[in-house]
């Protein structure tokens, strides 16, 4: 029998990675785009407690998630063609103007 | 049979979610990612969600992984350089394990209580999924809904204004 501690459990495998290319990569577009496989896991656990608590709330959230996550597409991937447009590329390395 | 057909689409997923985060080309990690909401589409439809199974479709692998193969085809980025084994791998990858056995414990020792509500599958299959979610937020959850469309305006107003030549 497929329990929601399964679904979760695919979940959690799913955040792990996506901290892990988070943390790692250094092109941005692939950083936003591990952020969203962090985005896509949450929205897995809360349709699976949502089925398994037999109520609709969790997945009214995640369609609120969705809506949030395509304005953040946007905002953020015109952000990284102003950068590129400046800088000539999209290394987070050279993001560094913060640094002392 | 269920559980056979759960492990491997499960399986597809982690594999999926692994050619994302270790790809030396973007393009390979878009790809890698369009399965994983492809796999997280099947699980919705496992799940007695299947509209959000279809909005998964149509917004994340139609509409944003679509925006986000347009940038990088846009801005021409060939694969990044290789990197070492430096302290910045080991240390993110002690960190990601972690949160991986951080939450694996807390989902071991919760107790996820029983059914509180009343959305059962079968009413899913009989009244329609959409129409539940059409109720639910409409009434319910009115105000983040218009919320949610002023920050749809906002994203796109800033997006054109960022990503004009001239200001």
């Amino acid at each position: 029998m497929i329990s929601v501690y399964h679904y979760m459990t695919v979940a959690a495998i799913l955040f792990a990675l996506g901290t892990y290319g988070v943390l790692t990569r250094r092109n941005a577009i692939v950083i936003y785009m591990c952020i969203e496989l962090m985005l896509n896991s949450v929205n897995l656990t809360f349709i699976a407690l949502s089925s398994h608590l037999q109520s609709m709330d969790g997945q009214v959230f995640v369609v609120f998630i969705m809506a949030v996550a395509g304005a953040e597409a946007a905002v953020g991937l015109a952000l990284m063609i102003t950068f590129y447009r400046n800088r000539d590329s999209i290394d987070v390395g050279e993001m560094n103007l913060l640094k002392m | 049979m269920e559980i056979i057909f759960f492990y491997l689409v499960a399986l597809v997923a982690v594999v999926s979610g692994i050619l994302v985060v270790r790809c030396q080309s973007p393009v390979n990690s878009a790809l890698g990612l369009v399965n994983t909401f492809f796999c997280l589409s099947i699980f919705y439809v496992m799940l007695h969600a299947p509209f959000m199974a279809a909005i998964q479709v149509m917004v994340y692998a139609g509409a944003i992984m679509v925006l986000i193969l347009f940038v990088i085809m846009l801005l021409n980025l060939g694969a990044e350089a290789r990197q070492r084994y430096t302290k910045g791998i080991v240390w993110s990858s002690l960190a990601s394990l972690l949160v991986l056995v951080n939450v694996i414990y807390f989902i071991k020792r919760g107790r996820v209580t029983g059914a509180e509500g009343d959305i059962t599958a079968f009413t899913v299959e009989s009244f329609g999924h959409t129409e539940l979610i059409g109720k639910a937020m409409l009434t319910e959850f009115l105000l983040p809904f218009e919320i949610a469309s002023i920050v749809l305006l906002v994203a796109i107003i800033g997006a054109v204004v960022l990503a004009k030549r001239e200001v």
